[in-house]
């Protein structure tokens, strides 16, 4: 066994910020080593300066590959070392096929011009190793995200990677698609290909690293050993927050109320592909005080339900009936829905949820600013004043109210989403996965905000693709399978197997409900 | 990981250039304003602010300037108007035939004429808010149809003269008859609204911080606060005194006022209404926008309304100003009104930009273009100039973000 990578006591500071100081990371050659630590602790940091990202002297600290110091001036110059990294945001040209994004900047070419036969017929050996069958040709829009990794990990053997660093590689994926992930990755070990992987799973890190390394604010904590199962992953979480995280779920006592919202045969189309059905008769309710989870897997239509409730932002030919407090209500539109006290904060914050270029302030008041208006025109102070009030409430670290949420951290936006929901004051909401690339500090505090909003008579309901988190905060689990609710389990009765049941369920569905 | 740890205080100095450099976006292009200013005031020997100059530089970028205003907003949105030249060559058309042809009264044929302007703007508004079609190619087809639509009116004729009322709109002054030059040591009526601007401007500058200061919301240093004011008045005394009191000076240019209020008038829209905000917020995330609770196509198509009454406004104004309105009139203005809301800080992706800075991206322009005149240098140089112009303010723009995010 010989060490492959050792990079020693790097330091990279910004204007105004260490973000790394003295870190150390040492790879065995041939394993895969995990790196653990909250957002913002440093983890991409490193992995940019390893990766030439940020060229050498831009940092501090040595890095020696495979026996040699080596001096990076740019990713081109790592890969031509065999560092390839594969970041969590694609890198993928959507409209070019499968094949010419492999030999994107590498292409096989004769004479100055491109060799066709050679560059479909290398890429199908390529995607035979990563095991997708698909064609070389197709556009690769037309493949799902997970298939879209694969093309990625396809990519970097083109160039011949020794070291893989992956950064989030099953963020976006299905748990199919990151088990056929994991599998490739071990697979790859096999081959001899050492890899790097940055991930917020502490079941895929026991799963598939030897080793995880632990950052914390910028600094190596602890490189500890997973071989066996001496190492749980309380005690990885213990290493990232450097505290024992006793409970990840905070206590909670419950006084349900009334009913507040109720959907009744609720049957949602395609948008486009007006024939297809994508959600199937669904009823669901909700009581004040009650948190109600929604569980399905990826493909169940658990955002096109509630998108589809909230003002019929999703789908087409929507038929069925919504009720609040015991009254038919009509949320034709997203302004209707917040009228009748619906507020839906989505799954992807950075797209759907916060206007990033803006500041926390204008952000917060974005869905109720007519609250801080009259005839027409905002009372900027007031403004400030609520912000100011969700800020200290909230905990949102920020400097000021106007500073610009594209810089917070993902638990901080999270805050603002939230904040501005709340300042909408909506009788129920619902909360797309409310903790979705969030670290594990922050996690609780949303876990503790939507219990004290529980407490207030809200209704919630929690849509996560996390079981745990699901069985962690809630009252009551639906289960959706295929755009069918499948079942409902109170929380005394809910495991992961009884849930996993239910969210596997196929067309059989259709006679349970009727 | 916050810019306020960036910018800890170590002296007073390094405070006061921290604050500065943090405030660098919006004070850069007033500064290039400025510098340009001072150059061509050396370079002309002092001819460029001359009371004569200077009224003439306000009158003859006035209409660009009310362009831009609706411009600036439309590109806040995410979107661009190609046609406002041809909506203000098509409008001032209009108008001629009703006072030449059918003879109605100047003040029914201005009004009919931004209502002409509005109905464009439902035009065109319909078709990108809520049929969809992208901005960009909407409004190129309304450059050409309404350049079509004026020379088929005009039947590629000139119409002139137009009566002296509905020239003043254009190039007339505020009573020039009441303090003759001849006699009058100064033009009181100038002088008394430089005045009324003065209080009002320092007025509402103290109410600001006032208000902010009992909300404990205050940010800027009170040094900044002084240094902003005074340049504030001092700029509201010079103009006065130019336009007033100054040898040759011939009084307020009606324009100056409309454009005064205007500017006044759109900066609190923008930064304080309702409508205001739900700009910004479209610009920034149409998504995002669209799941508060935004209409977004509702501002998109009242955006294209209030674009296409300014376009009448400055099409009457132009034709007021020339005493004429031809086929050929307002050619090029949506470049110059585009132009000068990218140099005043707006972004091409939406989401920013001020009135305020595209006025001074306008009056950059006017200044370049006169100044140069001034000095005799030829069209096409001047073309030259300020294509890079625009290209250098962009690029500091796009240097600057860089800078700011580290």
């Amino acid at each position: 066994m010989s060490t492959i990578l050792e990079m020693r006591s790097i330091t990279k500071e910004f204007p105004g910020v260490k973000a790394l100081q003295n870190v150390s990371l040492t790879v065995e050659r041939g394993h895969v080593h995990a790196i653990c630590g909250e957002n913002g602790a440093g983890k991409s940091t490193l992995m940019k300066v390893l990766s030439g990202v940020y060229p050498h002297g831009t940092y501090t600290g040595d890095i020696v590959f495979e026996g040699e110091t080596v001096e990076f001036k740019d990713i081109r110059d790592s890969e031509k070392s065999g560092i390839v990294i594969i970041h969590q945001e694609l890198a993928l040209s959507p409209y070019l096929s499968i094949a010419e994004n492999i030999f994107l900047g590498n292409e096989r070419s004769k004479n100055g011009f491109i060799d066709w036969d050679a560059t479909n017929l290398e890429a199908q050996k390529l995607l035979a190793r990563v095991g997708l069958g698909d064609s070389p040709t197709t556009v690769v829009r037309d493949i799902g995200v997970g298939k879209q990794q694969l093309v990625e990990i396809a990519k970097a053997l083109s160039k011949d990677v020794k070291l893989l660093i992956l950064d989030e590689p099953t963020a976006a994926l299905n748990d199919e698609d990151s088990a056929h992930l994991l599998d490739l990755i071990r697979h790859l070990r096999e081959q001899g290909i050492t890899s790097i992987i940055i991930s917020h799973k502490l079941n895929e890190i026991k799963a598939i690293a030897d080793e995880v390394t632990i950052i914390r604010d910028g600094r190596t904590i602890e490189t500890l050993d997973l071989e066996g199962d001496a190492v749980s992953e309380d005690r990885i979480i213990k290493g990232m927050v450097g505290r024992d995280l006793e409970h990840r779920y905070p206590d909670r006592s419950v006084e349900v109320g009334e009913e507040v919202f109720r959907v009744e045969d609720w049957t949602v189309h395609h948008p486009t592909d007006t024939n297809r059905t994508i959600i199937h008769g669904a009823s669901l309710s909700v009581r004040a005080g009650e948190v109600v989870g929604i569980a399905g897997l990826m493909g169940a239509g658990r955002t096109e339900l509630a998108m589809s409730i909230f003002g019929r932002s999703y789908g087409s030919k929507i038929t069925g009936r919504l009720y609040m407090h015991g009254k038919e209500i009509q949320a034709r539109t997203v302004p209707e829905a917040i009228a009748s006290g619906l507020a839906y904060a989505t799954e992807d914050r950075k797209v759907y949820g916060l206007n990033l270029i803006e500041d926390i302030k204008r952000n917060i008041s974005a869905a109720g600013i007519r609250k801080l208006a009259k005839r027409g025109w905002v009372d900027a102070g007031e403004e400030h004043l609520v912000a100011e009030g969700y800020r200290k409430s909230m905990n949102i670290k920020a400097p000021s109210v106007d500073a610009i949420t594209g810089k917070l951290s993902g638990g901080n936006q999270q805050k603002v989403v939230l904040s501005k929901w709340l300042y909408s004051d909506p009788e129920l909401l619902i909360l797309d996965e409310p903790t979705r690339g969030i670290d594990v500090g922050a996690k609780y505090e949303i876990y503790t905000i939507i219990n004290s909003l529980a407490a207030q008579g809200k209704a919630v309901i929690v849509i996560s693709s996390e079981l745990p988190e699901l069985l962690g905060i809630c009252d009551r689990i639906y289960a959706l399978s295929e755009g069918h609710i499948t079942g409902e389990l109170p929380i005394e009765q809910a495991t992961p197997e009884a849930l996993m049941v239910l969210m596997t369920k196929e067309k059989e569905a259709d006679h349970v409900i009727g | 990981m916050s810019s306020a740890s960036a910018t800890a205080p170590a002296s007073g100095r390094s405070e006061v250039l921290g604050f500065l450099t943090s405030r660098l976006r919006q004070i850069g292009i007033f500064l290039a304003l400025i510098v340009i200013v001072l150059l061509f005031q050396v370079l002309t020997d002092g001819r460029l602010l001359t009371a004569g100059n200077v009224s003439n530089i306000i009158v003859q970028n006035s209409y660009i300037l009310i362009l831009a205003i609706g411009m600036v907003m439309i590109i806040i949105a995410g979107h661009i108007d190609l046609s406002v030249g041809s909506v203000a060559a098509f409008v001032g058309a209009m108008t001629g035939v009703m006072v030449r042809d059918m003879g109605l009264p100047w003040w029914v044929a201005i009004l009919a004429g931004l209502l002409i302007g509005a109905l464009v703007g439902v035009w065109q508004g319909f078709w990108v808010a809520y049929v969809g079609i992208p901005a960009f190619i909407v409004t190129l087809a309304g450059m050409l149809l309404f350049r079509g639509l004026t020379q088929i009116v005009l039947g590629n004729t000139q119409i002139t003269p137009f009566p002296t009322e509905y020239r003043q709109l254009g190039g007339g002054y505020l009573f020039p008859q009441l303090f003759p030059a001849a006699t009058s040591p100064a033009e009181w009526i100038t002088v008394g609204l430089g005045a009324l601007a003065l209080i009002m401007f320092i007025a509402s500058q103290l109410k600001g911080r006032m208000k902010r200061a009992k909300l404990n919301l205050e940010t800027e240093p009170t040094w900044w606060f002084i240094v902003k004011v005074a340049f504030g008045a001092g700029l509201i005394l010079f103009l006065t005194y130019l336009l007033g009191v100054a040898p040759g000076s011939r009084g307020t240019p009606i324009v100056l006022i409309v454009l005064g209020v205007l500017v006044v008038v759109y900066t609190a829209v923008m930064n304080r209404s309702v409508f205001g905000r739900h700009i910004y917020a479209v610009g920034g995330n149409r998504h995002a926008a669209d799941l508060s609770g935004i209409q977004s196509r509702k501002i998109d198509f009242y955006l294209f309304v209030n674009m296409g009454v300014l376009a009448a406004l400055a099409g009457i104004i132009f034709t007021g100003r020339l005493n004429s309105a031809g086929p050929g009139a307002g050619n090029l203005f949506e470049l110059d009104a585009i132009a000068a809301a990218f140099i005043g800080g707006a972004a091409v992706q939406g989401g920013v930009g001020t009135v305020v800075g595209a006025i001074t991206g306008g009056l950059i322009m006017g200044v370049l273009n006169n100044g140069m005149s001034l000095l005799g240098v030829s069209t096409d140089y001047q073309q030259f100039i300020k294509g890079l112009v625009l290209l250098l303010a962009v690029a500091f723009d796009v240097w600057n973000k860089r800078r700011a995010r580290g």
